[in-house]
């Protein structure tokens, strides 16, 4: 764990607690059976606004916090220990691309509502379903944005949309009079039932992020990649920390299974590897925070998530034996959600790529 | 951004930097610049240039070489902060600390918690002068990671102990003045009948043999003590604390060997730039082996998230004061994965990475294919990977055996 400051250290005391209390494992099995395409419960993200979370990036000036990227990774780190479903890591990207690209008045008007979490934003830049952020067939003609988005996350509910095209990032306002039949929000159910959705762009009226720097998309996913990585490092230790517990109480052969030395050696090795998982993400928080060399610290943040949490979330269920088969026991969503993460904002041979190309081989 | 004001704190920053660079102005041989520390690796022996000798005399006398030990016992005294700044700037000069070895990484640490009065005084001046070299006699033909079945004796004659025995993979003994050993006071019990004590490896009945590595080098000895006479004044903490002392001291080593040491000698050419030297790049200069250029991504995003690690550690262990358990995962680690370098290094280069002695051979290439064979032996000394793999399921998860 970094050495926080006082104040990111009652933070994170504070999500670890309310996350625990507030919204366990439980709470996500409810929204899963009732059925809701957004996959969230409403009252829980109200109570998250509540607190501050999704002003936690923002200036104070729009009527955020300011705490930082560092802040805004341990909440992600802590709802991932329970998998806590929420429109919060949409709605901070989304915060962050008007912060990187929107002139003073996009931000004047978006960032204050962003930051109270009266909107919901979210970003839609992939066409299908591999991460290729640099072959956008999305197209905008005199203000009018045509294009399909593929997986979008939380997209049911967001009333902004950053949407990348051809020629830059874009913003749209979905519940606009204007743009009335023209954004189409098509539920995608995947493996981990969250909130995906292929989003159909129909001449829909577009604001262009004009302010941001040239490598305006590149900056916005990089935060996207650490922020995703936040949320896998909590999920991570808390498959890791859960199998610790059921090797010390599960008994076979008349002893306990973390007694046998072939289980002990290899929860050693994934105790490394999550070592590993943590120092890489942290390192791209602080990165953010610093201001320095962050594409470089995003991917290795983001491959290193990639390749710990697939072998813990493998390992998890493995070591559990049959029971971590059942649907009953919670280590199936952690694997579920892995994979779709995984698979977000870069798989791990785009991220080699990438890493390779911004090292100048 | 405005400018933070200039605090008395920062004050004393800037003074003490101007210190540093002055002492550096005056004090370090221009011709030693950039040579880089010729004591840095355990299988050199000491054979001393006039200007490395007076630039090691300046700053052991200084007590800079061990910046953070206690100026009563001649270390530098100084806040970890001074000793970063004193670290800056030798860098920037090009300048080394020439003050190092077993006595600085594990020794002197060790004694600093445990020894008595008498002890301190005695031993770490000369560690922190950087006059007299340790060596550790841990390590037996039959107690290697079952450390403690130890056998060599140490037999209370009076006024002196008299120690029998033999030790093995002794690093650097045969240059070494001094050995701190592990040596077995009392028959009865397995952990606590050993005791630590520190032997003069001049006294009579002590003979060095040097061993030959795979490698083709030979950086470690077998010890042989025979009716060796040690006075009683040389046992650190009381007789049968050896195994807690002997283990505070392994930690010490561990840190060391994961990260700043034998790391730290490894990261001169960068892996893709070594890579371009010997395999066809495309038109965007990128590798064209994509097989090749893949693994080498795959490494270098583990090796930063190590490093990454390693710094975390340290910041950890200073929040916390002192090394930690944590040491046993930073060892795994970094040796593992400094051994896949050495692998991805000879790979690169080919055949022409395997060459032995002679002609037809870069001094890079012959010096690859040394710390590749060399470097297998990271993952067994110090406590082996397997070893660490206990350690941490045992004291760091709680995975206890069965009764």
């Amino acid at each position: 764990m970094a050495v926080l400051s006082e104040e990111q250290e009652m933070l994170r005391d504070m999500a670890r607690e309310w996350v625990v209390n507030e919204s366990p494992v439980a709470k996500f099995r409810a929204v899963r059976a009732s059925g809701e395409p957004r996959a969230y419960d409403l009252a829980t993200y109200a109570t998250m606004a509540q607190m501050g979370w999704t002003g936690v990036i923002i200036p104070e000036a729009f009527g955020g916090t300011d705490f930082g990227w560092l802040s805004a990774g341990m909440i992600f780190e802590e709802m991932g220990k329970t998998v806590t479903a929420s429109p919060l890591m949409a709605t901070t990207l989304t915060a962050a691309a008007i912060m990187l690209g929107g002139s003073d008045e996009q931000k004047a008007k978006w960032l204050p509502q962003l930051a109270s979490g009266a909107v919901i934003g979210t970003l839609a830049i992939d066409e299908g379903p591999h991460h290729a952020p640099h072959r956008l067939a999305t197209t905008v003609a005199n203000g009018r944005l045509t294009g399909t988005k593929a997986f979008v996350h939380e997209a049911h509910d967001a009333a902004l949309f950053v949407v990348a095209a051809a020629d830059g990032l874009y913003v749209v306002e979905a519940d606009s009079a204007e743009n009335a039949g023209s954004v189409r929000v098509a539920t995608r159910h995947l493996a981990d039932m969250r909130s995906h959705a292929l989003v159909m762009f129909e001449g829909a009226s577009a604001e262009k992020l004009a302010a941001g720097p040239e490598d305006l998309l590149d900056q916005l996913l990089d935060r996207a990649r650490i922020l995703t990585a936040c949320e896998m490092l909590g999920m991570a230790q808390a498959v890791f920390d859960t199998t610790l517990d059921y090797l010390k109480q599960r008994v076979q052969f008349n002893q306990a299974l973390s007694s046998f030395q072939a289980l002990q050696h290899r929860m050693a090795d994934l105790f490394g590897e999550l070592a590993m998982m943590r120092s890489a993400v942290e390192g791209g928080l602080q990165a953010l925070d610093a201001g320095m060399m962050v594409a470089q610290a995003a991917t290795i943040a983001k491959a290193e998530a990639n390749r710990v949490l697939h072998i813990i979330s493998r390992e998890g269920v493995q070591l559990h034996g049959g029971i971590g088969m059942t649907d009953e026991y919670d280590i199936g969503f952690y694997l579920k959600r892995a994979r779709v993460l995984e698979s977000s904002w870069g798989s791990t041979s785009f991220l080699k790529d990438r890493f390779a190309k911004i090292s100048g081989y | 951004m405005a400018t933070r004001p200039m605090t008395d704190k920062d004050a004393a920053t800037d003074a003490f930097r101007q210190e540093v660079c002055q002492f550096l102005t005056d004090h370090f041989p221009p011709e030693l610049k950039g040579k880089g520390n010729p004591m840095a690796g355990i299988e050199s022996d000491l054979r001393e240039t006039e200007p490395q000798r007076r630039w090691r005399e300046s700053m052991g006398s200084r007590g800079w070489g061990t910046p953070t030990w206690p100026t009563a016992y001649g270390g530098g005294g100084l806040s970890r902060k001074q000793a970063a700044i004193l670290s800056e700037e030798l860098t920037r000069a090009g300048a080394y600390n020439p003050i190092g070895g077993m006595g600085v990484m594990m020794f002197g640490p060790t004694l600093l918690e445990y020894g008595n009065e008498q002890q301190k005084q005695e031993h770490i001046p000369p560690i922190c002068r950087g006059e007299i070299r340790w060596c550790q006699g841990y390590s037996e033909p039959n107690a290697g990671s079952d450390l403690a079945n130890l056998q060599t004796t140490a037999e209370d004659k009076g006024d002196h102990y008299l120690v029998n025995g033999q030790k093995t993979w002794t690093s650097g003994g045969q240059w070494a003045d001094k050995c701190f050993c592990l040596v077995r006071t009392d028959r009865s019990d397995k952990h606590k009948g050993i005791s630590f004590l520190l032997i003069d490896m001049r006294a009579p009945g002590v003979e060095v043999r040097p061993i030959r590595m795979i490698s083709g080098l030979s950086p470690f000895c077998e010890t042989f003590f025979t009716d060796v006479k040690v006075p009683k004044e040389n046992l650190v903490g009381r007789e049968g604390e050896g195994w807690t002392i002997g283990k505070r001291l392994l930690q010490h080593e561990r840190t060391n060997l994961s990260g700043g040491g034998s790391t730290g000698r490894m990261t001169g050419q960068r892996l893709p730039d070594l890579a371009k030297k010997y395999h066809e790049t495309d038109a965007s200069g990128a590798l064209a082996d994509k097989v090749l250029r893949d693994r080498i991504a795959d490494f270098e995003i583990r090796w930063g998230a190590f490093l990454l690690t390693a710094r975390r550690a340290a910041e950890e262990s200073k929040a916390q004061g002192g090394v930690s358990e944590i040491s046993s995962v930073l060892k795994k680690l970094g040796t593992k994965l400094g051994q896949e370098r050495s692998e991805l290094i000879i790979g690169i280069m080919g055949l022409q990475g395997l060459g032995w002695e002679g002609e037809g051979f870069s001094e890079t290439e012959l010096a690859g294919v040394r710390a590749w064979l060399f470097g297998k032996a990271t993952t067994i000394y110090g406590g082996s990977t397997e070893i660490q793999n206990n350690i941490i399921a045992k004291r760091v998860l709680g995975m206890l055996d069965h009764q």
